[in-house]
């Protein structure tokens, strides 16, 4: 087990800059997702730490080691493979024990090592098997056998669970979870899934165009988003969003473009000076909406029922909006309901750069 | 057609779908489906694939039926019908295989073909896996270029080969055909490999680089063990290469007890203007029955590495 820093990481393809400069540290033992749309460069970012691709500037060092220049078999890791990367001519007990073999290690430790594994994986009576006779969450498991079987200071996901149903895909994320809380190992973790990563991470990383948006608990990160990004990115159903300006007075107002007009319950001292007609952007979380008779008008266009709660997509003020509710109301296409933010529930982003205003 | 009936019988979705479909009137049905009726399938596959293989086989039975006739009947076509043998003979074999020297040129043609194939793989094996996978700066170009020393046609390249073979003393030797030999074969392995390591998952190689492998330990371990279909079928193709080829060998080599049996059989069993058709003939069946073999073999594998990938 170690820690990871990753210090002004930069990554180039040619000339195509495709990781700008990013800042990441990681402690003993914590389980960090990394987490963004694709093409945010995640993945090449656990390649380098893995030493699959160079680094084309900062330093990346493992247990207090800076490890740019060395091997991916010096940096003491382990990686799964989003397609598991299974040797298809092995036994799943070959597969598990390549690395140790590689190693030299005595037969009998490979067998002890192995089975210990497997057993943690309930995999045991599979040893024989070759990987084309697996389910993909055997082999999903295989591969974190491999993982597990070499003790590494660091366990690397490549988006693990992509290629698993949506069913087996919950019921693995618990498992790694479960692995994790009992070998308490570095953990990074890559996904495209912020479901996945808000429910696994103990931080998360939310990257977009090779930039780091913001790092935090996942809660940090639901309830006060740095920028429009990450408050768009995290949370699903995803944050409405309502562009208009704050006009000041005895009690600041929103008004949003559509004429919508909320009171700002917060106090806006933290806004600072000068914010009268300053052009923002609201936020707020659609199961943060209640309805309130004074309220903004909606009209409602898609009702979805999903059985814990009701989705409800509505016209506020020209803007698509979508309201949560886990009463169960009885609305229809065409409705007019008026809703309103919960006090102290709403988001404030500066139009022009995207960054959150307090509070 | 009485094989039609049997087939039907072991395909149940035709055999079901067939009636069903033309109780509908169906002569509308899409995709495959034409080949429902039998008259149609006699048309349109059966009677080509016969065509095919009457064409592909007739000279294989030619050869056969000339080998195991007299030399009366061979000539005689007004009391034996040249389609097939009424007094089988071994005579023609037994003059091949005692009185030339055609267990020799058998001998020195399995020497030439193995060893050239074996070194040809190895160099295709090293060339390929490193321009596929090493990706060094001009590793295409060295694709390009290995692939066009394949275009050079052997009845222009073997007039310099022939100046080094003479130079290097190489003349009138197995060492001739075995050095040469791998000028046509290595690019045509390079490439039929380098497309079969390129189906082999990129992960795989990374994973055994995190697992501590060094790249000569991923290439035996991972990557050649995945790659043995594709091994067998180049092996098979550089095999008959080698086994069939006539230029290099006519040009270098020139006593009898060098010579390979393509060579030998033409140079030997040809006396000025005398054809010894039965002795030809059984030559060029003995000569062939080898690589027959050896196909029929690993048919298999030969098939898979044309048609597919490696799978997990």
């Amino acid at each position: 087990m170690a820690a990871v820093d990753i210090v002004g990481v930069r990554k180039a393809f040619g000339a195509t800059e495709v990781i700008h400069g990013v800042d990441i540290a990681i402690a003993d033992g914590q389980f960090v997702v990394l987490v963004g749309p694709s093409g945010c460069g995640k993945s090449t970012l656990l390649r380098m730490l893995a030493g699959l691709e160079s680094i084309t500037d900062g330093t990346i060092s493992i247990d207090g080691k800076v490890v740019n220049l060395v091997p991916p078999k010096e940096r003491d890791i382990a990686m799964v493979f989003q397609n598991y990367a299974l040797y298809p001519h092995m036994s799943v007990f070959d597969n598990m024990g390549f690395s140790l073999k590689l190693r030299g290690a005595p037969k009998a430790e490979i067998d002890r090592r192995v089975k210990e594994a497997a057993a943690i994986l309930d995999l045991d009576r599979l040893l024989e098997r070759f990987p084309r006779q697996l389910s993909g969450g055997q082999r999903q498991r295989v591969a974190m056998g491999r993982a597990i079987v070499r003790d590494p200071k660091v366990f690397l996901f490549d988006e693990p669970l992509s290629n698993l149903d949506a069913k087996l895909r919950v019921a693995m994320r618990t498992e790694i979870r479960a692995l994790h809380q009992r070998l308490r190992s570095t953990t990074v973790y890559v996904t495209h899934d912020q479901i996945e990563a808000m429910t696994m991470a103990d931080k998360i990383v939310v990257m977009h165009d090779g930039r780091v948006e913001q790092i935090g608990e996942p809660l940090e990160l639901y309830d006060r988003p740095d920028n429009l990004f990450v408050a768009g990115f995290i949370g699903s159903p995803a944050m409405n969003f309502l562009p208009g300006r704050i006009e000041a007075g005895a009690g600041p107002r929103f008004v949003s473009d559509g004429g919508v007009s909320l009171p700002l319950v917060a106090p806006p001292g933290g806004v600072g000076s000068g914010i009268d007609g300053r052009p923002v952007v609201l936020g707020v979380r659609p199961e943060h909406l209640h309805l309130a008779d004074e309220g903004a008008a909606a009209e409602v266009l898609v009702v979805e029922p999903t059985g814990s709660e009701i989705q409800v997509f509505t016209k506020l003020g020209g803007a698509d909006v979508m309201a949560v509710f886990r009463e169960r109301h009885r609305f229809r296409p065409g409705d007019r309901i008026r809703v309103a933010p919960l006090p102290g529930q709403i988001h404030l982003f500066d139009a022009e750069s995207g960054r959150r205003l307090v509070p | 057609m009485t094989d039609a009936t049997p087939q039907r019988a072991t395909e149940p979705g035709v055999a079901r779908d067939g009636p069903a479909r033309r109780g509908r009137g169906g002569d509308e049905g899409e995709g495959m489906d034409y080949l429902v009726s039998l008259p149609r399938r006699v048309v349109t596959v059966y009677l080509p694939l016969l065509v095919f293989l009457f064409v592909l086989l007739f000279p294989f039975y030619w050869m056969v039926i000339t080998t195991f006739k007299s030399n009366e009947e061979l000539y005689d076509f007004k009391d034996f019908s040249p389609f097939w043998v009424v007094h089988p003979t071994l005579h023609n074999l037994h003059k091949l295989f005692f009185e030339t020297h055609y267990p020799i040129w058998l001998w020195n043609t399995m020497v030439v073909s193995v060893v050239a194939t074996f070194l040809s793989l190895f160099c295709a094996v090293c060339a390929g896996y490193a321009i596929e996978r090493l990706r060094f700066k001009g590793s295409r170009l060295v694709g390009m270029a290995i692939f066009l020393a394949y275009l050079v046609p052997p009845s222009i390249l073997f007039i310099p080969l022939s100046t080094m073979v003479f130079s290097y003393g190489l003349f009138d030797s197995k060492f001739a055909l075995i050095l040469t030999y791998p000028t046509f074969l290595i690019p045509f392995c390079t490439w039929l490999l380098m497309g079969y390591f390129r189906s082999i998952p990129y992960e795989l190689e990374e994973c055994a680089l995190i697992d501590g492998a060094t790249r000569l330990q991923i290439l035996v371990k991972i990557i050649l063990p995945l790659a043995v279909p594709g091994l067998i079928s180049a092996g098979i193709f550089a095999f008959t290469l080698s086994w069939n080829e006539f230029i290099y060998a006519l040009t270098f080599i020139s006593s009898t007890t060098n010579k390979t049996v393509p060579v030998g059989v033409v140079t030997e069993l040809v006396e000025g203007d005398v054809y010894h058709w039965g002795s030809l003939m059984a030559g060029a069946l003995m000569g062939s029955l080898p690589v027959a073999v050896l196909y029929s073999f690993f048919v298999e594998y030969y098939v898979s590495s044309m048609t597919g990938a490696v799978k997990e």
